[in-house]
């Protein structure tokens, strides 16, 4: 099941790369819900991982885990070969052991929400500065020029000192992309990222996440969007009710599914 | 035409009264606002200490600690602030004594300041803590879910996420809960400390001007109200920042 073995990845990874996330068995149960039930995966530094899969497949479930937003029922979660310890938390599930490994782990993981989640206390500079200042100890003028830079990059040095409220739905989410590229992440996590934007605004932030593909940076992402999966992943991972179905190249998967779930899932998305 | 309408309170010797020196009692009835003005303030302060705690005990506390809140938000709010003024003020010294006295050290002398800040304080913290759990509880979850995702600690959390992006949602409240506070010193004249409300009933007894203290009283009431919300309206201007004005969110 796990995704070691794959068609010629787009970016020019060896196969000594080294392995980022690495995910076996995991599983995932909310009270009597069973969301995942066994999934395991693995990425290696440059690899772009796209999961698709239908509403309540679990594939946001599955993000979530990699940084413990939700602790797993029962799992191994490695990132860049650190395995998460976990701990029983006396309701059959479990919670981080420790603390402060799980701080370290997230503050290099660069997370991009459905919604954002800008802080709207503080300017887009200052969400964009705010986790290298307080969480990673760099200096604020560094921090500051860095920012300024990944702002220019996601083209919106201009509305620096805007508040998150009042920007366009595009423009936050790339502001959120520039805040999560802004911790220097290993890997980069997307969770829907263009499913709560209207329409017209999804190219944009396509176009920025398409750019970092481009750059070889290690990216899961959750996504809706088929044909960008297709265009910029060099995995792809289908999930059905908790499992993972299929996997494989994205031109495999996309021209010849050979589940039958996946074969619907595609036809019926287009 | 001023003159024809003061002429009046001057012929009843109001000014003189008034006058800041003796025998006036201007400089009394001052000296009582300070006095209210310390002991409002502090309790204010001390709420807003014992709110926080409280607000995020109640959120994220264990079990123990939530159900001992519950009983000290439910106790302090279900019993009328007159009768706690009283128990505190001397029950609360007192403790403090009996405590030194045990493990061997002198008694101290509690000041009324203090006692008065306690007493206040802590029926102030238990509002602040309901303000302050329902602010908090504003705050969009997934703000809150972000700092945790890039690895905050969560007194890092608290500080900088958390508190200020639940301020907006608690100013309304808690500018309440400091106006209640600089008028609930005034429950202090009843044990003998001499705030803003003793003074004028001990002014306004020695002179029989009953009317013209309490209205100078009442008056300074309105004045620390009327700067109170210039001072209000700043804050919540500032604490709103990011967040669209409400005309354009209607």
């Amino acid at each position: 099941m796990t995704a070691t073995i794959r068609a010629i990845p787009r970016n020019t990874v060896s196969d000594a790369a080294a392995e980022a996330i690495h995910i076996e068995d995991l599983h995932k149960t909310f009270g009597t819900l069973h969301v995942l039930k066994g999934v395991s995966l693995s990425a290696r530094d440059g690899d772009v991982v796209a999961v698709i899969g239908s509403s309540g497949s679990g594939k946001s479930t599955l993000l979530r885990c990699i940084n413990c937003l939700e602790s797993p029922t029962s799992g191994v979660i490695r990132v860049n070969g650190e395995e998460i310890r976990l701990k029983p938390d006396g309701n059959g599930s479990t919670v981080p052991a420790d603390r402060k490994q799980i701080e370290r782990i997230r503050s290099r993981l660069g997370m991009v929400f459905q919604s954002f989640n800008l802080w709207n206390h503080l300017t887009l500079i200052e969400n964009v500065i705010e986790v290298p200042v307080s969480v990673l100890g760099v200096k604020r003028e560094r921090a500051t020029a860095e920012a300024e830079k990944l702002l220019a990059r996601v083209g919106l040095l201009e509305k620096r000192d805007i508040y998150p409220a009042f920007l366009s739905g595009g423009q936050q989410q790339r502001g959120a992309i520039a805040r999560a590229l802004a911790v220097q992440p290993r890997v980069m996590l997307f969770d829907e990222p263009t499913s709560a934007l209207d329409p017209e605004l999804v190219g944009e932030v396509l176009a920025v996440i398409a750019g970092l593909a481009r750059e070889g940076r290690t990216m899961i992402l959750v996504t809706h969007e088929m044909k960008f999966a297709r265009e910029v992943a060099t995995h792809v991972v289908f999930l059905h009710e908790g499992r993972l179905e299929e996997e494989g190249s994205p031109d495999a998967l996309f021209s010849s599914p050979k589940s039958e779930r996946l074969q619907q899932f595609i036809r019926r998305v287009g | 035409m001023t003159e024809s309408l003061l002429l009046p309170l001057a012929q009843t010797g109001v000014f003189e009264l008034l006058a800041p020196t003796p025998p006036g009692w201007g400089g009394n009835l001052l000296r009582g606002f300070i006095n209210s003005m310390g002991i409002g303030m502090g309790a204010f302060a001390l709420g807003l200490l014992i709110g926080t705690g409280g607000a995020y005990g109640k959120l994220y506390g264990g079990a123990v600690l939530r159900d001992l809140l519950k009983v000290y938000t439910t106790l302090i709010r279900a019993v009328p602030e007159l009768v706690l003024v009283l128990l505190i003020f001397f029950a609360v010294p007192d403790v403090i004594n009996r405590t030194l006295d045990t493990l061997g050290y002198r008694p101290i002398d509690v000041s009324g300041l203090v006692a008065g800040i306690a007493a206040l304080g802590l029926v102030q913290g238990a509002y602040a803590t309901e303000v302050l759990r329902g602010a908090i509880l504003a705050v969009p979850q997934g703000q809150i879910e972000a700092g945790r995702a890039f690895g905050m600690t969560p007194t890092m959390l608290m500080r900088r996420i958390t508190l200020p992006a639940m301020l907006p949602f608690a100013i309304p409240g808690l500018a309440n809960l400091w106006l209640v506070a600089t008028k609930n010193t005034a429950l202090l004249a009843v044990v003998g400390f001499n705030e803003l409300t003793l003074e004028t009933r001990q002014a306004a007894g020695a002179t029989k001007a009953y009317f013209t203290f309490f209205m100078a009283a009442g008056v300074l009431y309105l004045l620390l109200t009327l700067i109170s919300n210039i001072f209000i309206g700043r804050v919540e201007h500032w604490a709103r920042r990011g967040l669209p004005p409400i005309a354009e969110s209607r």
